[in-house]
């Protein structure tokens, strides 16, 4: 039998970083000692902490609550409030868990999401997470702003990033009111600091899995993630990727496998499947195949962040992010990928609420896998309804794809003899 | 003479099928897999050793497939349904080819090169639409067996399509249909149609076309509406309702790489090779 996994240690300074996030956003409610901003992942989290909001993030708290796989109770509740069931089920599990009145961040001393002052978006993800911010806004009656995104963008324009420049400037004003306090722009370049030093980190991290056998999995980078989507522009994040990297670059030097006996290497692409992590996780490793990169957790790279050039650099970093892209772009940079990380296949989440983190369904992975001369493989699922999830033909699907680069592999082995 | 098997543990039936060295089918089984998995699996492989004339000593490997392929415990190595399928087809006709697979609950496609070497897979959403499922309900409506859908169908003389990809609303629809003066034979051709329309969706078809699995054993038309619809046509083997134990004997006999959990452990005769390992 292959040997145990061995689990990282800085799964504990992990835990201690995010339940200090957890229970300062708690007491800046409790006390009133800061204002409360909501932001989605990937919206501008470091103005909002130079304007000193303390900044909660719902997709953080969806995916919550499906890890913990409760997000399907809460489902159909907002489905009764006429929130499809073919739309964002991070939506519609929060919405749902709103309206039950139950939350997992009561184990941090919170009484529910936090209740925003302000809601701030940015739609180059999708749609979907402004109507999320605009059903809070209306039950709260508090401003929804935010930064609507150029989407499926080819070659990144200057005109598209002068537009969210304007964009993100036009924030200020609101956001100041909201605060009650002028923008530092000494407190914004510290913020534009700490994410980007966090962002090198985390990218560093990351690529610690380029090393064969990898000491790193996509599993664990989904947890390990946190940091670098509730910190972004605080100090704490860059803390923590301080730790998880000396730790991951020991193991390089040491031997230690994410997945013991690694012998297959794959790249995943779309949304987690946040309530089956360690099904998924414990399968491709019994395996002995491991999820090396993917380009979920690669999203929270933000490289060109640029402390001395503030908003021309958050709005590239908007415009240029990998889900608001093309598939031309995207083809390219999954490449790279495939051959950064020398991969033998991939995986491609067909994620059925989240047709923009999907990106299986205009042609792609046929495309990539003739261009790359590797296989891939697709499979349904759902980043929180796991109706949409078959274990039993996920399981037959993963196994079919192991042996099929088995075969694969051992036939190259006869032919090169 | 050295035999091999395969038994095929799916969600409705279990297969099982014994062969000689050269692929030759010696003796096969069909049972209802039931509950107990172990049981149906025990029971298929009895018979067809009992068809063969020979017993489990006899046996040189016997290696298990489909959904319930942990579950046979006396098995010696596992195989996917998806390699199974396509290595059975592949015995038969020479590739690169497609492989169609639709049986009780799910549908495959699985493409092969000309060397019967996997180059993808596709399976059914998690759905009854596209699977045998939908044509137990389409029966049921119009108050017949599954088995007898096939002869109504060859009366058909109107074309018409269902418009529900929901195995449930096509059920429904259908009702709506008969109320309407609609020909149960019109009818249960256009199930048929929905049924290819979904199956032919999943992949591209771009080589010689096999179908195997329980639906097209007993159901001519689905074949013939597969050929119409793709322009070739579609070969079925023998025995392809057994195809997938087809596939698990001669991956027996072949020594294939037993990739499955417990791939290291003695159940499997070959485990899955290392980076820069060369089996």
């Amino acid at each position: 039998m292959a040997a145990p996994r061995a689990e990282l240690a800085s799964t504990a300074a992990l835990r201690d970083t995010m339940s200090a996030y957890y229970r300062g956003l708690g007491e800046a409610v409790e006390k009133k000692t800061a204002p409360v901003a909501w932001c989605t992942s990937v919206g501008p989290a470091e103005l909002l902490r130079a304007l000193g909001f303390v900044v909660h993030f719902p997709e953080n708290h969806a995916a919550m609550l499906g890890a913990g796989r409760t997000a399907n109770r809460y489902l159909p509740v907002a489905h009764a409030q006429g929130y499809s069931q073919d739309i964002c089920s991070y939506l519609t599990s929060d919405i749902g868990a709103y309206l039950s009145g139950e939350s997992p961040l009561s184990a941090f001393g919170l009484h529910g999401v936090p209740r925003a002052d302000v809601l701030v978006f940015n739609t180059n993800q999708c749609r979907d997470v402004r109507d999320w911010f605009e059903w809070y806004g209306r039950q709260w009656n508090v401003p929804v702003i935010g930064i609507n995104s150029p989407r499926s963008v080819g070659e990144v324009t200057e005109a598209e990033i002068g537009d969210v420049t304007r964009q993100l400037e036009a924030l200020v004003p609101i956001l100041e009111r909201v605060a009650g306090t002028r923008l530092d722009s000494a407190r914004l370049t510290t913020a534009m600091s700490a994410a980007r030093d966090a962002s090198a980190l985390w990218e560093r991290c990351l690529t610690t899995a380029t090393h064969r056998p990898s000491p790193f999995t996509f599993f664990d980078g989904t947890i390990h993630m946190g940091p670098a989507v509730v910190l972004r522009g605080a100090p704490e994040a860059a803390t923590y990727y301080g730790t998880l990297l000396a730790e991951l670059e020991e193991r390089t030097r040491t031997g230690v496998q994410a997945v013991p006996g690694e012998s297959l290497r794959l790249y995943w692409d779309g949304m987690p499947v946040w309530g089956r992590l360690r099904a998924l996780s414990t399968t491709f490793a019994e395996f002995r195949t491991a999820v090396v990169a993917s380009t979920y957790c690669n999203s929270w790279i933000f490289s060109t962040l640029d402390p001395a050039d503030p908003w021309r650099s958050m709005a590239r970093s908007s415009v240029e992010l990998f889900i608001a892209r093309s598939d031309e772009p995207k083809e390219r940079y999954i490449e790279r990928m495939v051959k950064l990380y020398d991969v033998d296949g991939i995986v491609f989440h067909d994620c059925r609420t989240c047709p923009n983190n999907t990106n299986s369904r205009y042609g792609m992975p046929r495309r990539l896998s003739e261009r790359l001369g590797i296989p891939t493989l697709m499979l349904d699922g759902d980043v929180n309804d796991l109706r949409c999830f078959s274990d039993e033909q996920a399981k037959t699907n993963i196994e079919g794809f192991v042996e099929q680069l088995a075969d694969g592999r051992a036939a190259a082995g006869r032919a090169a003899r | 003479m050295r035999r091999y098997a395969g038994v095929d543990s799916g969600s409705w039936n279990t297969k099982a099928v014994v062969i000689d060295h050269d692929g030759l089918v010696l003796g096969t089984s069909v049972v209802r897999s039931g509950a107990d998995l172990a049981v149906a699996a025990e029971r298929a492989y009895a018979e067809a050793l009992a068809r063969a004339g020979c017993e489990a000593a006899d046996i040189s490997a016997v290696w298990s497939t489909g959904f319930g392929r942990d579950a046979v415990a006396f098995a010696d190595g596992s195989r996917t349904e998806l390699d199974c399928h396509g290595r059975g087809a592949a015995f038969h006709v020479k590739g690169p080819l497609v492989v169609i697979d639709i049986g009780g609950q799910d549908a495959k496609v699985i493409r092969l090169d000309a060397n019967g070497h996997r180059l993808s897979h596709r399976m059914n959403r998690k759905c009854a639409a596209g699977t045998g499922s939908f044509l137990d309900e389409i029966a049921l409506r119009l108050g017949i067996e599954t088995a007898a859908l096939d002869v109504l169908a060859a009366q058909s003389t109107e074309e018409f399509e269902l418009s529900s990809f929901c195995t449930v609303f096509a059920g429904t629809e259908l009702l709506t249909l008969i109320r309407a003066g609609r020909r149960p034979s019109d009818l249960a051709m256009a199930a048929y149609r929905s049924l290819m329309k979904r199956v032919i969706a999943m992949d591209v078809f771009d080589g010689r076309v096999v179908a195997t699995g329980g639906v097209v054993a007993y159901h001519p038309t689905m074949v013939a509406l597969l050929s119409e619809a793709l322009h070739v046509e579609v070969t079925v083997p023998p025995h392809p309702q057994e195809m997938g134990a087809f596939g698990a004997a001669l991956a027996a006999r072949d020594g294939a790489v037993s990739v499955g959990p417990g791939g290291d452990d003695a159940r499997s005769s070959r485990s899955l090779p290392l980076a820069g390992e060369t089996p």
